[in-house]
């Protein structure tokens, strides 16, 4: 017996080695991309997908969730879908390597030509050997974006970048640099295609320069039958503000990871996410935060509303760096469970290795309460509207918080349509 | 309009029995104020006729235009014109105040087979009630009842039933929290309902409201039951020399 190949290849495993195989010759990078790519490959076939004896991966059971791997047809074009926002300049990522649309005050080139010049090799491996994100992706990745924001820069409108899940499979990257005292606001889609299964993978790598504010928001609301894995790595320079939000209004199997540090005193994070689950879906996000340094804060607040037999998993993790005193950091995760199968599981952790900082964290599970359903009925509000109402009203609260009531109602209303697609 | 008979309701959870063989009957077009000390069972009373589920009837009825009403969900008997002003509005984190009045005001169009109301209608209901009641148009943009101070949260209640324009109006100690200047706002809006062809029933511990809003009749409650009926002249007795003869009397 060789030490290389230990483990019964599961279907799901076979078929993306089998991708790798079938699709080596046409994917794009020069020959330091490639051994990268091997490199990924070999360690998932050794490896395989992580299962619950992983402890990064102990609340989704990858190697027993990820059952089935579409084929991946190459010919597949990208689609397009009106912006969530108006007025936003639209990149679609696209296996063509193509890029349509252009924004003042950035260059954007598409990834392939960084896999072909070879500056891509060094993104391609994985963050350690529980990345099962970094592997898939970084064995397969096809399309995507490099985007540089000037110094200074604040575009009017905001930067929207679709990512369609057509064809079967869709590896992406997206490296963004935003210029120091540049001001941008980011939305990241993914988007289904009506009955047809995918698997798609993100990695995007984010920097903020000094001074540079930042809103990414990300829409994912992918087909009840497809799977979504996602991995946003950002690094923030001094009083840089990066706040992310995080809507998951779709998919069957969904992780998305999220890996940040402050590099300098005086950046921010905010992350807000919402959490829309039913059916029997599986959805995980999970945080690893790093406050490297003294004097930096950030704040996360998930909300989670769980019917039917869904589950949904929050991890986060803070560490406090030894020198990083004055730190400030709060993470708050609350669930709505719907029905008695619903479930939620939350770990949130602390490692605080400074003694002069400020950190909580809190989990909660709630039903409706029945207060406020009284009240709405006897103004005549019938039982079911009014639980839709106040269903609707927990995750509200963190949207009505967002600036501009152009996208506060645009993302109200996926909500509502979202809630509303479950009644009918 | 509403007949009350020998009502018992008692608490769902630990069956401690509040209501113990009421009877009132209010007409249309009157204004019966319910005053009595405290724990006699006012608010149980409002509670019990707008059909919070925490509270059981065990014995008697309760009739609203001849009609049983013990078997409707609160929001079945709101339809049919029944109206609770709360004593605490209760707070509704996420639910803009404006949404809320035109869910509600449109749900209990459509249980009564009425059109729904387009949005300028609404929009010019909601500005002509509202200045009436000196209620802000920015506080209907906020979550309903949240961060309201108590007089806001009382107008914005009066300012509901207002809007919803109901037949029965259950005023549950409305005047609690309020200052002079207050009081008067709110009592100007309820006189402003007044009509023939509705009710309101007014509890509460002071006379004081009811200088402002002249009852019909007063009943006193006390452990229960309603133990002496009268004209406005029996709240001012009261007031004159507390609960204390009233109760004797009656025992």
């Amino acid at each position: 017996m060789t030490a290389q190949n230990v483990i019964a290849l599961t279907q799901a495993e076979s078929a993306l080695i089998d991708t790798y195989n079938n699709h080596v010759g046409s994917l794009p990078g020069d020959e330091n991309v490639l051994l990268a790519r091997d490199n990924a490959i070999y360690a998932l076939k050794t490896h395989g997908l992580p299962s619950r004896r992983i402890e990064a991966w102990h609340y989704t059971d990858l190697r027993a969730l990820l059952r089935e791997v579409p084929a991946d047809d190459l010919s597949a074009a990208a689609e397009k879908v009106a912006p969530l926002l108006d007025g936003s300049s639209v990149f679609t990522i696209s296996r063509d390597g193509s890029v349509e649309g252009r924004v003042e005050g950035a260059t954007v080139r598409a990834y392939d030509a960084a896999l072909l010049d070879g500056s891509a090799a060094a993104d391609l491996s994985p963050l350690g050997d529980d990345d099962a994100i970094g592997r898939i992706n970084g064995g397969l990745v096809n399309s995507g974006f490099e985007i540089s924001f000037e110094d200074g820069v604040a575009p009017a409108n905001a930067i929207e970048i679709q990512m369609f899940a057509v064809g079967g499979q869709l590896h992406s990257r997206l490296n963004v640099n935003f210029g120091r005292d540049s001001k941008v606001r980011i939305v990241e889609r993914h988007i289904g295609t009506k009955g047809s299964a995918a698997l798609s993978s993100l990695v995007s790598d984010i920097k903020l320069g000094d001074g540079a504010e930042v809103e990414w928001i990300i829409l994912q609301q992918e087909e009840d039958i497809s799977s979504y894995l996602g991995q946003l790595k950002f690094a923030l320079g001094e009083n840089a503000k990066f706040s992310l939000f995080i809507l998951n209004a779709g998919g069957k199997l969904v992780r998305e990871e999220i890996h940040g540090v402050t590099k300098a005193p005086g950046a921010d994070f905010q992350m807000r996410v919402i959490n829309l689950l039913g059916g029997d879906s599986h959805t995980d996000v999970t945080m690893v935060l790093g406050h490297d340094v003294p004097e930096t804060t950030s704040t996360e607040v998930i909300r989670n509303i769980v019917f039917d037999k869904a589950k949904g998993v929050f991890q986060g993790q803070i560490r406090v760096a030894p020198d990083a005193q004055k730190t400030d950091a709060r993470m708050a995760c609350n669930s709505l469970l719907l029905s008695d199968a619903a479930d939620f599981s939350a770990k949130p952790e602390l490692e605080i290795f400074a003694d002069d900082v400020q950190c909580a964290h809190g989990a909660t599970v709630a039903d409706i309460d029945r207060k406020q359903l009284y009240y709405l009925m006897s103004r005549g509000i019938p039982e079911s509207k009014a639980r839709g109402l106040l269903v609707q009203a927990f995750v509200a609260e963190l949207v009505e918080e967002m600036e501009g009531q152009d996208l506060i109602e645009a993302l109200e209303n996926v909500i509502a349509d979202w809630l509303e697609a479950r009644d009918a | 309009m509403l007949e009350i008979r020998n009502l018992h309701a008692r608490i769902a959870e630990d069956g401690t029995e509040i209501i113990r063989g009421l009877n009132l009957t209010v007409k249309a077009g009157e204004v019966a104020a319910i005053m009595g000390p405290n724990g006699s069972g006012k608010s149980t009373l409002s509670y019990v006729l707008s059909g919070r589920e925490d509270y059981e009837v065990t014995e008697g009825d309760i009739l609203y235009n001849g009609e049983s009403i013990l078997e409707l969900d609160p929001a079945e008997r709101a339809a049919k014109g029944l109206f609770l002003a709360f004593q605490y509005p209760v707070e509704i984190p996420g639910v803009a105040t404006m949404q809320f009045l035109k869910v509600a005001m449109n749900e209990q169009r459509k249980a009564r087979g009425e059109a729904e109301l387009s949005t300028p209608d609404f929009m010019r209901k909601v500005k002509e009630a509202a200045s009436a009641l000196k209620v802000e148009p920015e506080m209907l943009r906020r979550p309903l009842n949240v961060g309201f101070s108590g007089g806001e949260k009382k107008r914005v209640e009066i300012l509901q039933m207002a809007l919803l324009e109901p037949k029965l109006c259950v005023l549950d100690e409305t005047d609690s929290g309020l200052d002079i200047d207050a009081l008067r706002v709110v009592s100007d809006g309820v006189n402003a309902l007044r009509s023939p062809d509705r009710a309101m029933i007014v509890i509460t511990h002071y006379q004081r409201l009811l200088d402002h809003i002249q009852p019909d009749s007063v009943h006193v409650l006390y452990k229960g039951q309603v133990i002496k009926s009268g004209d406005a002249e029996l709240a001012k007795e009261l007031e004159a020399n507390g609960y204390e003869d009233v109760i004797k009397s009656a025992a």
